[in-house]
């Protein structure tokens, strides 16, 4: 590299090359793609490390080189204190308050500092080089391309030749931090990486991109006004909240960008992903069943604090089903007493109410309204005070049970003096359910049960990330229902499926306007008017294989709600029956 | 049975009814849950019957308290009915019918005690005022329809209680129809003619005095009532008031300034309101903790952190009495449930006969406790060697050590209470406002190493006459109210220090006179640099004579006899042996059920598995790399 040859003769000279080859640099890894980008970025720091051993006899710049790295250790170390302050909480209320109470302070002297150092110097250097700044438009304006984002980083790297040394390390490094965090780190997918390593740097990476990137705004501002004295003047007195808000506006998140997408290996099918994980053998089983135990020795005080008016909700990371399970076989036995899953996914109040009425209390009647039901069932116990019934909700908090309905009718149930009530709930946020009101019915008592077991039952309804949906399902009900359909209709569909797999690369598609449909329809013979074709539509919508959705313009569109891989697979059968 | 399936989501568990047993005894589970448990019946029957006295308490002071307000509020009604009663001419009357009476009732925000006080002015109204009493909630009317629905069936509900219920088929098909304020007067105007005819053959007459008694509504939570619903309703219930006399209850949580937010002017001209406040929760708690806690009626007490987390949830999250009396219930429970030897936590001669009875675990369990450990060591060596070993002498040290504690509860509550006559009107209050703050502050730590009770004596020491003289005479009232002897010598001081601040007077009159004398000399004409001069010999000459006054001895030593009662009798409880006994001290645990955070067991649980899991964290850390 050039600048790294010149660099030894002079210095002013040197921070002006390594500028203009940054730029260069810098425009064609934009080009070049991440990967490129990311090597040469690497490069850069590697140069740069290379530049500075022989320039020891320079005292200032060692200093500031010296000053570089103890910012960077100070802040390294900060980072690693807010780790351990993180983890090690116990009791738990210290996680949300004294960190955030910390942090800001913190921050905000650090942004301060920052603020302050790279200003004084940028400042020195123009009043001693002042053709620098006249300089960087032009070669800046020659340099960059008609791209908005290219003008952006060539803003940077302009700062980078204007600053002295140590300033331009210090921007070096945030530069190539910047860069990975504008595409959301690249860096991230290192593989080679150890998984503790990766983490940690990423959070400092995080801190110290942020830190830097409101030092590059402090000091870009100067820069690129035509009178920046004056500028700086104002700055000088302007507050430190300010300068704290400063540095922060411009913090992003930096997300991982490890997705399931990502891994190597495909989607596996539900079977095969069953097989695997029961390969899996827990870890921690002897400390999960020694919590588990703890737990069971509870069961009696439950019974007891049910039965003198409480009601008992359990809350905690892990499943507990089979803990409520264990609780049931082992005191319920001899009480009357209903599950309920709230999981399911057609669980609703209704359902809980009949079930209380018809088979808990053999009532065979119909009822108006839910609010009805609510109200026989409350006469009918407080009339029977010997009937007792203990409720066993699971996930109370589900997606069908959260409602402010739904929770106001379950909440009076367990009002009741002879109806037990224990519950589990599972979402973060699942307290918010309950106002005052709906609370001093409930009647709560908190008890904690992290049993880190699998959500298994719970999540049996939903769709796995990891499974590839096959749709094995849908090929076969797709084959039954078109083989009992005339040659004609099975016509029809072919064509509006080949219209489909011919559009999948479109994202925009919406289906096919009904009208358009009964043109190639006609146009292939199948059909003779569109009455006959809207009936042979109907039998589609009957058995769920189309769908219709009206457009903005009012048209109505057809859609094959199947994916596109059981569309093709679909054809290719038919080609071969034919 | 297993209690999962694809189609079903509710599972019905019904043993057969020969296995049935007939409802397992509770106690069964208070016993069951430790293996080896002590007493356990006997400790549930006293938990059973401290909570039901505890309970019945709170319902007599929530009554108690309740009383004014229930007191004014019919007085208002009657006085308002009165009105339509007599249906004068007169022209006032005449403008006054057209406005529906109204009381506004400030309840506060503590929404959870609200039913409570509804339920109870429902009944009271009921006994007193009017059988027609109706009460909705926000959530019932969403519109006019729904409003006149549930107020028509809510009325024909109360007509059934009073009258027999004969009609219960024609109820089912009224409900269907669509009701209107119309059909409503003219059913009103049917049964108060029939109650009329009937009344006095069935000689049932309703409490009222008044052939047609007012229909009372009470809206539960009148700030959720949509707005246009109210204005429809009150413009349509005003043209219809003289058939149809109505009353209207809002209870309002927030301010009274509410009602004309949500009524525009020309309906709220149609309300006469009277505004009623009820008692602020924050002095119904007091009361609640000076009658439950600050007293020796009942054995069972609270230690700092219980207190603390118990009004910490009342004062930051909810205002809620109720949810308060809750956790009360849940402290006295665990306590009996986890402490064997709060068997003895019962009334002073209960407790002696139940130690006789102790058994030999029980005695272990006696020597175990910490504060017992104390006390064995501070003893000579023999009785400590007999405290170790004999049964029945440790028994009867026990009786009296009992006894003891009973004494300072005695003695701490009284003292606590004449503290807390001194201290609550000091300014800037440095112990506290409520007797509560105090008896935190004295349960927290030794009250006279506190730098409050300092800054509180020194203020003290700078009282007036007038005060401190009305302070003692407080003191003394408390002092005389309890009829405990113990105390009887420091009444008796209190006393004499009354007399000698009276006995002030009377010398300070002389004094009075003596200074009344030399202004007199002082009166003469003169110029102003004599004055001066004379204005800064009497200065000068304070100074030299800075001589306490009388008063200024006796303050000093009131002061100071304050201080030797709070060294004397306000002792931490933890210094007591045997307080283990009384004393309900973890709050971490009820802490954990009352006021839960699953969020941060959450994080814990992902971020700290070790808190749970137990395992050493190198292990952990190797677990979780090598996976």
């Amino acid at each position: 590299m050039m600048s790294k040859l010149e660099s030894k003769e002079d210095k002013m000279l040197e921070v002006q090359f390594v500028g203009d080859d940054d730029v260069l640099n810098h425009i064609l890894d934009r080009e070049g793609g991440a990967k490129i980008k990311k090597e040469r970025a690497q490069l850069l720091v590697n140069t740069k490390k290379i530049i500075k051993k022989p320039e020891y006899d320079l005292e200032e710049d060692d200093q500031e080189v010296l000053k570089d790295q103890n910012y960077v250790e100070v802040l390294g170390r900060h980072v690693q204190e807010s780790l351990k302050n993180g983890s090690a909480t116990d009791g738990g209320n210290k996680v949300y308050s004294f960190q955030n109470r910390k942090h800001p302070e913190k921050m905000a002297k650090l942004a301060s500092e920052l603020a302050k150092t790279p200003r004084k110097s940028v400042s020195s250097n123009l009043k001693s080089d002042p053709e620098i700044t006249i300089d960087i438009p032009q070669c800046s304006k020659g340099h960059s391309a008609s791209d908005k984002v290219q003008l952006k980083n060539n803003d940077k790297s302009e700062f980078l030749s204007t600053a002295p040394r140590g300033l331009r390390k210090r921007l070096i490094v945030p530069r190539f931090h910047s860069d990975s965090e504008s595409e959301y780190s690249a860096s991230n997918s290192e593989d080679d990486e150890g998984v503790a390593q990766e983490c940690e740097e990423n959070t400092n990476e995080v801190i110290l991109s942020e830190q830097i990137q409101a030092q590059n705004r402090v000091v870009s501002a100067p820069v690129c006004k035509e009178t920046p004295s004056k500028k700086m003047r104002r700055d000088k007195t302007s507050d430190l909240v300010e300068e704290y808000f400063e540095a922060h506006s411009s913090s992003k998140v930096l997300t991982s960008d490890r997705t399931l997408q990502k891994l190597k290996r495909a989607k596996l099918d539900q079977q095969t992903l069953h097989n695997l994980l029961s390969k899996v053998s827990p870890s921690f089983s002897a400390e999960l069943k020694q919590l588990n135990q703890q737990y069971e020795q509870l069961f009696h005080k439950w019974m007891l604090q049910l039965h003198l008016g409480f009601n008992i909700v359990l809350y905690g990371l892990g499943s507990k089903r089979d803990l409520l399970e264990r609780f049931r076989t082992t005191m319920l036995q001899d009480c009357i007493h209903v599950v309920i899953n709230g999981f399911f996914p057609g669980i609703s109040v209704k359902s809980i109410l009949n079930s209380i009425t018809e088979e808990v209390l053999n009532h065979m009647g119909t009822f108006r309204s839910v609010l009805d039901q609510l109200d026989w069932i409350i006469n009918k116990f407080k009339e029977e005070s010997s009937l007792e019934l203990f409720l066993l909700i699971h996930n109370l908090d589900s997606q069908m049970l959260r409602g402010d309905k739904s929770q106001q009718i379950i909440g009076q149930l367990s009002s009741l003096r002879n109806i037990y009530l224990i519950a589990s709930i599972d979402h973060l946020n699942a307290p918010l359910m309950w106002d005052h009101a709906k609370q001093s019915l409930y009647n709560w008592l908190w008890y904690e049960t992290t049993t880190y077991s699998h959500y298994t039952e719970e999540t049996s309804y939903e769709n796995s990330l990891l499974v590839k949906q096959s749709g094995s399902l849908p090929l076969s009900s797709l084959t039954h229902v078109l083989r009992s359909l005339t040659p004609n209709a099975r016509g029809i569909f072919r064509l509006l499926i080949k219209y489909q797999l011919d559009n999948q690369d479109n994202p925009y598609y919406i289906g096919l306007s009904f009208q358009d449909f009964y043109q190639q329809c006609r146009e292939a013979f199948l059909v003779n008017s569109d009455l006959t074709l809207r009936a042979q539509l109907t039998e589609f919508r009957d058995h769920k294989l189309i769908r219709t959705k009206k457009g903005t313009d009012g048209v109505e569109y057809l859609l094959i709600p199947v994916d596109n891989g059981t569309l093709t697979d679909f054809l290719e059968k038919e080609e071969e029956e034919f | 049975m297993a209690t999962s399936s694809v189609s079903k989501g509710c599972f019905v568990f019904k043993p057969d009814f020969k296995k049935r047993k007939i409802s397992v005894p509770i106690e069964d589970y208070f016993n069951k849950g430790k293996n080896e448990s002590e007493d356990s019946k006997l400790r549930f029957e006293t938990y059973q019957l401290i909570w039901q006295q505890m309970k019945s308490e709170t319902e007599r002071l929530q009554e108690e308290l309740n009383k004014n307000l229930f007191d004014s509020l019919i007085e208002f009604l009657q006085k308002s009915h009165s009105g339509f009663q007599k249906n004068s001419r007169d022209w006032g009357c005449q403008i006054k019918l057209r406005e529906i009476p109204t009381a506004a009732l400030v309840l506060g925000v503590n929404v959870t005690d609200h039913d409570l006080t509804f339920r109870s002015l429902t009944e009271v109204l009921q006994n007193n005022v009017t059988p027609y009493v109706v009460s909705l909630q926000a959530k019932d009317c969403p519109d006019m329809k729904h409003f006149l629905q549930k107020l028509a069936s809510q009325l024909m509900d109360c007509n059934v209680d009073v009258q027999s219920k004969e009609k219960e088929s024609v109820q089912v098909t009224q409900k269907k129809i669509h009701y209107s304020m119309d059909s409503l007067s003219t059913w009103y105007m049917s049964v108060t003619q029939k109650t009329d005819v009937k009344m006095p053959r069935k000689k049932r007459t309703p409490p009222s005095q008044w052939q047609s008694p007012p229909v009372v509504l009470i809206l539960k939570d009148m700030e959720s009532f949509t707005t246009k619903v109210l204005q429809d309703f009150i413009i349509i219930s005003s043209q219809h008031l003289h058939e149809f006399p109505l009353i209207l209850i809002f209870g309002i949580a927030t301010s009274p300034v509410v009602v004309h937010r949500m009524l525009p002017h020309a309906v709220s001209s149609l309300l006469c309101i009277e505004l009623f406040q009820s008692l602020s929760c924050k002095e119904h708690l007091t009361t609640v903790l000076d009658k439950l806690l600050l007293t020796t009626q009942f054995p069972f007490k609270l230690s700092e952190k219980v207190l603390q987390v118990l009004t910490n949830i009342f004062l930051y999250h909810d205002f809620s009495i109720q949810n308060f009396i809750k956790g009360l219930q849940l402290s006295l429970l665990e306590h009996f449930y986890s402490q064997p030897l709060s068997v003895l936590c019962c009334n002073l001669p209960e407790a002696k006969r139940r130690i006789n009875f102790l058994s030999d675990n029980q005695c272990e369990n006696i020597r175990r406790l910490p504060s017992f450990r104390r006390y064995v060591e501070k003893q000579a060596s023999e009785k400590q060697v007999a405290l170790l070993t004999n049964e029945r002498f440790l028994k009867e040290e026990t009786q009296s050590l009992l006894e003891n504690l009973h004494v300072y509860h005695t003695n701490y509550f009284l003292v606590l209470r004449c503290l807390h006559q001194f201290t609550s009107s000091l300014p800037k209050y440095p112990l506290g406002r409520q007797i509560r703050e105090l008896y935190c502050t004295c349960l927290e730590k030794n009250i006279r190493d506190s730098e409050e009770y300092a800054s509180a004596l020194q203020l003290l020491r700078m009282l007036a006459k007038d005060e401190l003289m009305a302070m003692l005479q407080k003191c003394f009232k408390v002092f005389k109210s309890s009829s405990e002897k113990q105390l009887g010598n420091t009444a008796k001081r209190i006393e004499e220090f009354l007399a000698q601040f009276q006995s002030l007077d009377a010398e300070a009159k002389e004094e009075e006179e003596d200074t009344s004398e030399s202004q007199s000399k002082g009166l003469q004409k003169t110029d102003l640099y004599h004055l001066q001069k004379s204005l800064l010999e009497m200065k000068e000459l304070r100074r030299a004579s800075k001589r306490q006054t009388k008063f200024e001895v006796l303050r000093e030593q009131l002061v100071s006899f304050i201080d030797s009662l709070a060294r004397e009798y306000l002792l931490l409880p933890e210094t007591q042996p045997l307080h283990e006994v009384l004393y309900f001290s973890a709050a971490h645990t009820l802490r954990q059920h009352l006021n839960a955070a699953p969020r941060i067991a959450l994080h814990t649980a992902l971020n700290n598995p070790y808190y749970y899991l137990k395992v050493s964290t190198s292990h952990l850390s190797f677990h979780f790399i090598s996976q």
